[in-house]
């Protein structure tokens, strides 16, 4: 059964951890740096985005949550996870992430989505977006999967992918369907060394 | 194409919010220092409940001015409050496009027979409630977000913990009852059947369930967060204490850290007084009209 830690210093992390019960997956409650041992994904829930990053100060997590993705670990970033993720924050995916950049809650809204994550999955999804950022800017590397008119909602840059929506609170598991596929395929890698010996059987 | 104010936009924001604090503010710097400890939002109001207590006479919606100032100085949602039943306060909070409003018993109610029909609004409503009847009243008035009333304002926590353990004990109870007996459950709550038979089934409320009213300190917080709240309205208990920026970091830490007395500990140490505080029985006139939890049916 793969691990998969869901950051939970704040935000919809139950939310998450739902989803990815329901696909098999164990979700190791993220608080502390002890929680990342032994991790095979990462999700980084919606939340407060001050208050989450304030939160990953105070419990000395910034390093340990960097080292894990910059090992490669699959990580998913949703809403306040993908500022998260940004330049100005973890620096782990090259992207600036713009905070709010909808409007308040007012203007916070849903629209079916098209979201290629390859596969055979359907690729429209009903997406959330809760007072939610927008991708400012990103590097080359960043693939764009999905946008609102002009602006990246949806990116993805090797095994770390980052919506500026929520599917975890309408029932949608693509996304953690990708994440575990991901993780799979790692643990399955030649000379993988990381995860879980159970995720590299399921693989 | 795009939807907006659905019900699942206006109970996400709530989720959004969980494991986190709301801290009651009154001026623009107020929001600063809680936006700076960690809050997940802040509750924009006139006076904090333990002032509106001793001066007495009508509490109304704030200034607008007041609240513009506040949206000004921090990033984090703002919430406001209206009075019990005065949806025109409401509709004024919804131009002045605040992030929840809060149809809240510590203003004085406008309305002593209805409620807001909460339905009828963009904006996402956050109701009190001090048992399970009145929390799926109020959710079946529209209510996107619930959170147990307590008694605001007095930095006791004893209401708060009355009120969280009656609407878990009241879940727990529907969930063993059949089809026939959620009938009669549904009649004596004078709730909406259809939510009582979801919760039978779900064993919980089908929104966010935040604690509010007198919570003090960082193990009052822990105390709620082990109670079942998925998080907390921190009202007075922040700005009447002596050092609020540290009071307010300090809940902050203990709601997040709520399952771990060493670092609730931690927390608590140094913090200087908490706010005074008074006892319940001191304020509950023969008809017990002087507390707030009893506005609102």
């Amino acid at each position: 059964m793969a691990l998969v830690g869901v950051l939970a210093l704040q935000g919809d992390f139950e939310a998450h951890a739902r989803v990815l019960a329901g696909l098999g997956a164990q979700a190791q409650v993220v608080r502390e740096p002890a929680d990342l041992d032994r991790l095979d994904a990462l999700v980084i829930p919606g939340g407060e985005s001050t208050t989450m990053t304030l939160g990953i100060e105070r419990e000395g997590l910034a390093e340990p949550l960097r080292d894990l993705v910059r090992a490669g670990t699959p990580t998913l970033g949703t809403c306040a996870g993908l500022i998260m993720l940004d330049r100005d924050h973890l620096d782990v995916l090259d992207i600036r992430a713009r905070r709010n950049a909808f409007g308040r809650q007012v203007s916070s809204f849903e629209e079916e989505l098209e979201l290629p994550l390859g596969g055979e999955r359907s690729e429209r999804v009903r997406a959330v977006f809760i007072r939610a950022p927008w991708v400012e800017e990103h590097g080359g590397e960043v693939e764009v999967l999905a946008s609102v008119g002009e602006r990246p909602v949806a990116v993805r840059q090797e095994d770390v992918l980052a919506v500026a929506f929520h599917t975890e609170i309408t029932g949608e598991d693509r996304l953690h369907r990708w994440l575990l596929e991901r993780a799979a395929a790692r643990a399955d890698a030649p000379g993988a060394t990381t995860g879980t010996a159970a995720t590299r059987e399921l693989a | 194409m795009r939807d907006v104010a659905t019900h699942r936009v206006k109970t996400g924001l709530a989720e959004m919010l969980k494991g986190g604090v709301i801290m009651d503010v009154v001026t623009a710097d107020q929001a600063r220092v809680a936006e700076a400890a960690g809050a997940v939002a802040v509750m924009a109001l006139e006076r904090v409940p333990a002032d509106i207590r001793s001066a007495g006479g009508v509490a109304r919606m704030s200034d607008p001015s007041m609240i513009e100032a506040i949206k000004e100085a921090v990033t984090i949602p703002v919430m406001a409050k209206a009075r019990i039943g005065h949806f025109v306060e409401a509709q004024l909070l919804e131009t002045l496009e605040v992030d929840y409003i809060d149809e809240s018993e510590v203003l004085t109610p406008a309305d002593e027979a209805n409620h807001i029909d909460k339905w009828a609004f963009k904006v996402p409503f956050v109701c009190g409630a001090t048992n399970l009847g009145e929390a799926l009243r109020r959710i079946g008035e529209g209510a996107a977000m619930i959170r147990t009333k307590g008694e605001a304002g007095t930095g006791n926590v004893v209401e708060a913990v009355r009120h969280m353990r009656a609407i878990h004990g009241e879940i727990r109870r529907l969930g063993g009852l059949d089809d026939a007996e959620l009938y009669k459950s549904a009649k004596e709550l004078a709730a909406p059947l259809d939510l009582v038979r979801e919760i039978a089934q779900s064993g919980k409320l089908p929104v966010v369930n935040f604690s509010a009213g007198g919570i003090a300190t960082p193990a009052d917080a822990a105390l709620m967060m082990q109670l079942g709240a998925e998080g907390l309205f921190v009202g007075s208990g922040i700005f009447k204490s002596e050092d609020p920026d540290r009071t307010a970091a300090a809940i902050v830490e203990a709601t997040t850290n709520f399952d771990k007395p060493e670092r609730v500990a931690g927390a608590s140490r140094g913090l200087g007084a908490a706010m005074a505080g008074l006892e319940i029985s001191s304020l509950a006139g023969p008809n017990g009209d002087g507390l707030l939890q009893h506005r609102g049916w």
